[in-house]
């Protein structure tokens, strides 16, 4: 959407694709409908942020189409989406790519069962449905957006039974190092260590665990964590967030590299946001994780650069007003290698062997590990072994944690291996919405 | 597993059984609020499957919608009379 506005600002005719169903991506989903936060309650600030967004991405001139699902990049730069059953395309002059964040993959015994899903999920319930979790409800693993739903579920009069805290013990020792440059933008640690203040005010038992699973039969009803059995009808996993690469690993030519302290691929960008295709740019959470102040930043940036190529502003024009942008993005990303520190993603080692990795497909860590024995050397010759990442997700989900789990076992690092290949379509396209295309 | 903080508007069919709803909630919402965790059967080993992700990446919220299979739940709108099923499998030839 910053993107957009920027764009329009220069002159630039904006076609925006979005699959959801209205403005906002994740972070600011729903709000002004469903997510309405009060006026001092967790994520009230950035609900306000978002709302102002929206305004002024609705009175921009942008045509934007909502429900609409990218699913094909030419060589040209013509795309297909497909939107209420049927298919469209259009040729861009610049394709900026905005794919977001998906949560990282925590695979756990009997995280497939019925009654474990992400806390990012949750948090969309919460915000498109006003859904709050109730029963025996836990939450476990790690990161800022596992604390921020625990304080806004509480302050909506949700209840928690326990917070695991699976995070990597030492870690405020490891992230002190990091603290200087984080509180060069004090507002992100100090709504942190706001909501998990909430949490405790509330008496919420915070338990720090290493190795957990979950039991059930047709649905979950039980965790069991360091020996401790736990009636559990309600698990929300969280170990972070990774860039959602499904689109730009399926460009040729478009390179990606594996970002060791985030643990996941993110595409080769430079500071304008050029992927290494000509005229496809990638800006936001999809670039690297930033958040959505930074995501916002990105957006303006690399609209100025399209506009450069576009022609309707000079090098030396998109400089000047690009200064100060590069700069406030800068600021809000300072506090990452705190947070990378604090919360580095959970050892893939440690992964018990009877752990399905690969949902769709059924694959457990133990057998991943058996065929990389026998030579598998990455998640792409893993496919001829065991179908992991060809089932319906085309390794959303499970793509980082075989690439984790493969380079363990290898005793490489995780750059030494080729990310997982994605090919287009990228989601399921049914022969009637190949044919309107005729 | 979920209580609804909001009021429902219409009604939708899961499996033949009349749920309550919110138009243009996602259809996932309204069957977790609806105490329905399991959305579909895997085409591998049949085990009972729901929601990961609610974002449109996991797949594991595939249902019937309206007798076409394969729907991401997460990212279909609820429409008053709405009529879904579980998707159990892969979905059929035709």
């Amino acid at each position: 959407m910053a993107a957009a506005l920027e764009a329009r600002a220069r002159g630039i005719e904006v076609l925006l694709l979005d699959e959801n169903l209205a403005p906002g991506g994740q972070v600011h989903r729903a709000v002004g409908g469903f997510h309405r936060p009060e006026p001092r309650a967790p994520g009230a600030a950035q609900a306000r942020e978002g709302l102002r967004l929206i305004e002024a991405f609705r009175a921009s001139g942008a045509e934007a189409r909502f429900g609409a699902t990218l699913w094909a990049v030419e060589e040209d730069r013509t795309v297909t989406w497909s939107e209420g059953g049927v298919a469209h395309r259009a040729r861009a002059g610049v394709l900026l790519l905005c794919p977001g964040a998906i949560e990282r993959p925590l695979p756990i015994p009997g995280w497939t069962l019925p009654g474990v899903m992400g806390v990012g999920a949750a948090q969309i319930l919460l915000k498109s449905a006003g859904l709050l979790p109730e029963g025996r409800v836990w939450m476990a693993g790690q990161g800022p957006l596992l604390w921020l739903y625990a304080a806004q579920m509480l302050a909506k009069g949700g209840r928690l039974a326990g917070i695991l805290d699976l995070s990597p013990p030492g870690g405020w020792k490891r992230a002190a190092l990091h603290l200087p440059a984080a509180l060069t933008a004090p507002g992100y640690l100090l709504r942190g260590l706001g909501w998990m203040a909430r949490v405790r005010r509330a008496g919420v038992p915070v338990i720090r665990a290493r190795a957990l699973a979950a039991e059930g039969g047709e649905r979950l009803t039980h965790i069991v964590f360091d020996g401790r059995r736990e009636a559990a009808e309600l698990l929300l996993l969280h170990d972070g967030v990774v860039p959602n690469t499904q689109i730009t690993r399926a460009l040729q030519g478009c390179a990606h590299l594996w970002d060791a302290a985030q643990a996941c691929l993110r595409p080769v960008l430079d500071g304008w946001g050029n992927t290494t295709r000509p005229g496809v740019l990638v800006a936001g959470d999809g670039a690297g994780i930033g958040g959505a102040r930074a995501a916002e930043f990105s957006g303006r940036i690399a609209a100025l650069e399209a506009a450069r190529r576009l022609g309707t502003l000079t090098g030396e024009q998109r400089d000047a007003l690009a200064g100060p942008l590069l700069l406030r993005r800068q600021a809000e990303l300072a506090p990452r290698p705190f947070l990378d520190a604090l919360f580095p993603p959970l050892p893939a080692a440690d992964i018990p062997d009877e752990t399905l990795l690969c949902r769709c497909e059924e694959v457990t860590a133990g057998r991943v590990r058996a065929a990389t024995a026998l030579g598998a050397q990455g998640p792409n010759q893993l496919k001829a072994y065991l179908r992991a990442g060809m089932g319906p997700c085309q390794g959303r989900v499970c793509g980082p944690a075989v690439h984790a789990v493969m380079a363990a076992a290898r005793g490489v690092p995780p750059a030494a291996l080729e990310g997982l290949r994605t090919r287009f379509p990228s989601k399921p396209v049914t022969v009637g919405e190949l044919a309107s295309l005729a | 597993m979920f209580r609804r903080s909001g009021p429902t508007d219409c009604t939708i069919a899961w499996e033949g059984r009349e749920i309550p709803a919110r138009a243009g909630e996602p259809l996932a919402a309204a069957l977790l609020a609806a105490g329905i965790a399991a959305f579909r059967e895997t085409p591998v080993s049949g085990a009972p499957r729901g929601p990961l992700c609610l974002m449109g990446a996991c797949f594991d919220c595939l249902v019937e919608v309206e007798g076409v299979p394969n729907r991401q739940a997460c990212l279909v709108p609820v429409t008053p009379g709405m009529r879904a099923a579980p998707q159990r499998g892969a979905r059929g030839a035709l």
